[in-house]
């Protein structure tokens, strides 16, 4: 790869002085180290990285190395579309000394993992101090992710409350809402501070869904962690259980079969349909029109049973293995012809929509300049997926870092510049098309064929990141294996994680009954932020 | 206006005819795991590839050369592996209608002796009886009393998710589309526990939704059924019981009725939730009692 070469040479020059530069076992991974006297120069070094190579903060990972090295690490995983490459910023910290300085004034959407590795890991970030992940009544001084933390261990719950921003001023008041909200959705508190009717300030608290998934993965072998993986967010089982096994492929340099990357990326389209569909459906019900939802969610529906015969699960669970995948969802003809089927009839039905839908003004008006995320702000914060296109951020994994069988495809990333409901409605409709084209495109291509290779024996102490575009944006794994091979840490990146900021920014000056058609168009995952 | 209408009124009728007709699931559908007691051999070659310790095998303390195989339901997430471990004495059958009002009708049980060649053998005489037909209808004759106060008019569900994936999420969502339309048997969702006759909860109760699961719970006026939604919510499913998961509603509230899958299927939640209101037709606690 000389494009890597390239950027090794780069980087020698300009920050030799400070880092160490490694190549990893993955062909498109380079880990850059800091060295400990440099520590200093961390926000300046990720900046640069930033700027020089356009690249983008991606995820940040801590890791508790002291039983092998008697350090922590934290590595900044910055990807570079440009030139399918990931950095990897790696900087020692000691155990008599856990603070860093904070990188979120020059990365702001670095601000959220910072605050998740304090609690977590107790590693600080420098003024970057306050709580995310912990609930008040979770003590000061325990993290979860020690290596000397028995996940067994029952936390007693110490006094506390949240610590909300509040806005004060005439006529302004608060409303709390949730955890437990009115509808079915996942758990997540919600404080607006209201004047009048606009909405000025909203506050998130999350983290009610966290099931300490990263910790229970240690010690486990990979093959059982898949399952867990399937289980991050329901909607994005599959998505997130191939980020993994990709994760464990690319620590074991192992091939899939060309089949295996087939079938991923048709049910990685599969996924998105049967998500785009139900979100335009539930985009609909939520400004009350039913005719429209009820062909949406009936459409989520038939995509749902079309899961269900061509893998046997309706989320697509159960499918994704290390080293391909476990059935084949073209081995019967009774499989394809309904594929087939759904290719024309699926298509059509979702076609009448779009022109009932786009015909109706008075839905299109309650649409538009709804919930405005401006290019400045998803820039600003990181904003993934579908919520950053429909703001003007031309990213998409499926291009950038082409995986699977995304590489010869054929197929077009769609972005709006408005930022508004609507946009996000029309860029989930031009996806749904291109995921029809997909499919199209992969249909047939040799059913039938091996889609999974022997039993992959993966190496002890490696690291790797696995990716996939999901529908909601990137889903980014890292994971490093231990002596035996097994899970040593696992890092989760859920689109989520990085969208729930846009938010908050996203309903100011809205009111509070447009909260609800907001909130779902983007449609963020709790579980799969909370882990 | 005139395309919205002709939308209507020739969208056809996409309801399915649950429960009168209970559709099977397609062929290679991953429904309940049978061990055929017969030919296994309580090798621990399926438990070994459970990933939620379903399956386990025991080797008796007391008596030397006796196992026990068990298999419970409610831990299952219907992955398959026992079967692609032992393909000679487990096959996932088409049976997704798994509900149950006492948890232990989840597990079954075979007992093995070991034989003179070093095999274990299916014993024929159970070791055990069954040691819960008392509670069974003790717990019966609860529900019948609560179900015959409750439903003289439709039935008000409000649904708690405790952390689950959001997987289970998806399918109890399915139940208000025009498919399993869940209002035809009466049944809403509502928005308050006050107006609740029965919590739909899914997730194995993390530490951090304890206190607000508690709190619904008692702000829903008795009499209340409450249905255990998903492997998370019967016993921790994969999430097991750690610092951050109670590992299963019961641990925190009572529960009526639990519904395994992971998720369960639509027509699986239909089945718990009628057979909670005592109005499956085919089985149900009217028929344990
Ligand atoms: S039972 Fe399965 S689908 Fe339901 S919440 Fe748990 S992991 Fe998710």
């Amino acid at each position: 790869m000389t494009t890597k070469r390239r950027y090794i040479a780069l980087i020698r020059k300009n920050l030799g002085d400070r880092l160490n530069i490694r190549e990893g076992v993955a062909p498109n991974e380079l880990y850059l180290s800091l060295r400990r006297e440099s520590l200093g120069t961390l926000p300046e070094t990720c900046s640069l990285l930033t700027r020089s190579f356009r690249a983008n903060f991606t995820t940040l990972v801590a890791n508790d190395e002291r039983s092998l090295n008697g350090t922590f690490v934290l590595s900044y995983v910055f990807s570079v579309p440009t030139d399918d490459l990931f950095l990897i910023l790696q900087v020692p910290v000691e155990p008599r000394h856990m603070e860093v300085p904070s990188v979120s004034h020059v990365l702001e959407s670095a601000n959220w993992f910072e605050r998740e590795v304090k609690d977590w890991f107790g590693i600080v970030a420098f003024p970057n101090i306050y709580r995310l992940a912990s609930h008040p009544d979770w003590p000061e001084d325990v993290h979860p992710m020690l290596k000397d933390f028995d996940p067994q261990t029952s936390v007693p719950r110490v006094r506390g409350s949240f610590d909300f921003k509040h806005v004060e001023g005439e006529g302004v008041f608060e409303i709390p809402v949730g955890p437990v909200h009115a509808g079915i959705i996942e758990p997540g508190h919600f404080r607006f501070s209201v004047a009048g009717e606009p909405i000025i300030n909203l506050e998130i608290q999350l983290f009610y869904a966290h099931k300490g998934t990263e910790k229970i993965a240690e010690g486990m072998s990979p093959q059982r962690v898949v399952f867990l993986a399937e289980r991050i967010s329901g909607d994005s089982s599959f998505g997130h259980a191939v980020a993994f096994c990709h994760c464990m492929e690319r620590l074991s340099r192992c091939e899939v079969p060309r089949r295996a990357a087939v079938i991923r990326t048709m049910l990685l389209e599969l996924e998105r349909l049967y998500n785009h569909t139900g979100d335009i459906g539930g985009i609909l019900l939520d400004v009350g029109f039913a005719a429209g939802a009820a062909v949406a969610l009936e459409l989520k529906e038939r995509l749902l049973q079309l899961n269900e015969l061509l893998t046997g699960s309706r989320l697509l669970r159960g499918v994704a293995a290390i080293g391909g995948v476990r059935r084949d969802p073209e081995d019967t003809p009774l499989k394809r012809q309904a594929l087939a089927d759904m290719l024309v009839r699926g298509r059509q039905a979702f076609e009448d929509l779009v022109s009932l839908v786009m015909s109706s003004s008075s839905v299109l008006d309650r649409l538009e300049t709804t919930g405005i995320l401006s290019h400045t702000d998803a820039y600003r914060l990181g904003i993934t997926g579908i919520a950053g296109r429909a703001s003007g951020m031309n990213r998409d994994f499926r291009r950038d870092h082409p995986h699977c069988a995304y590489g010869p495809l054929t197929f077009r990333v769609h972005t709006s510049g408005e930022g508004d409901v609507l946009a996000r409605m029309r860029v989930r409709i031009d996806e749904v098309r291109e995921s029809f084209s997909i499919i199209e495109q992969l249909q047939l291509q040799d059913p039938g064929e091996p889609a999974r290779t022997g039993v992959v024996t993966v190496p002890p102490l490696q690291q790797a990141l696995g990716y996939v575009e999901g529908w909601r944006g990137e889903i980014v794994h890292w994971a490093m294996t231990d002596a035996e091979g097994n899970i040593f840490r696992w890092k989760i990146t859920d689109p989520s994680f990085h969208n729930w900021r846009a938010i908050t920014v996203a309903v100011r000056n809205n009111i509070i009954p447009d909260f609800p058609v907001i909130n779902k168009s983007f449609n963020l995952s709790y579980s799969g932020n909370d882990r | 206006m005139l395309r919205i209408l002709k939308q209507a009124l020739t969208g056809g009728v996409a309801t399915n005819s649950y429960p009168r007709v209970v559709g099977e699931p397609p062929d290679g559908f991953r429904g309940k795991p049978v061990i055929d007691f017969t030919r296994c051999t309580a090798c621990d070659a399926c438990a070994g590839a459970c990933p939620t310790s379903a399956i386990t095998v025991q080797t008796s303390a007391q008596k030397r050369g006796e196992r026990t195989v068990e298999m419970n339901y409610g831990d299952c997430i219907f992955c398959g592996e026992c079967e692609a471990a032992c393909p000679d004495a487990i096959h996932l059958t088409k049976e997704f209608q798994l509900a149950v009002t006492d948890k232990s009708e989840l597990v079954t049980r075979g007992f093995y002796t070991r034989g003179s060649d070093g095999v274990y053998q299916y014993s024929e005489v159970p070791a055990q009886t069954r040691s819960h037909t008392e509670p069974v209808e003790e717990i019966g004759k609860a529900l019948k009393k609560k179900v015959r106060t409750l439903f003289g008019r439709s039935l008000h569900i409000r649904e708690v998710d405790a952390g689950s994936c959001n997987g289970c999420e998806v399918e109890i969502t399915a139940l208000n589309n025009p498919v399993y339309d869940i209002q035809r048997f009466g049944v809403r969702f509502v928005a308050s526990p006050r107006h609740a006759d029965m919590l739909l909860v899914t997730g194995p109760v993390t530490r951090n939704m304890e206190i607000a699961l508690k709190q619904t719970y008692d702000a829903t006026p008795d009499p209340k059924l409450v249905v255990a939604v998903g492997a998370c919510a019967i016993g921790g499913g994969v999430f097991g019981k750690s610092y951050a998961s109670c590992g299963g509603v019961d641990a925190v509230v009572p529960v009526d009725v639990y519904i395994p899958g992971c998720p369960p299927r639509p027509e699986a939640l239909l089945h718990g939730i009628l057979l909670a209101m005592d109005r499956y037709p085919h089985q149900g606690p009217a028929h344990t009692a």
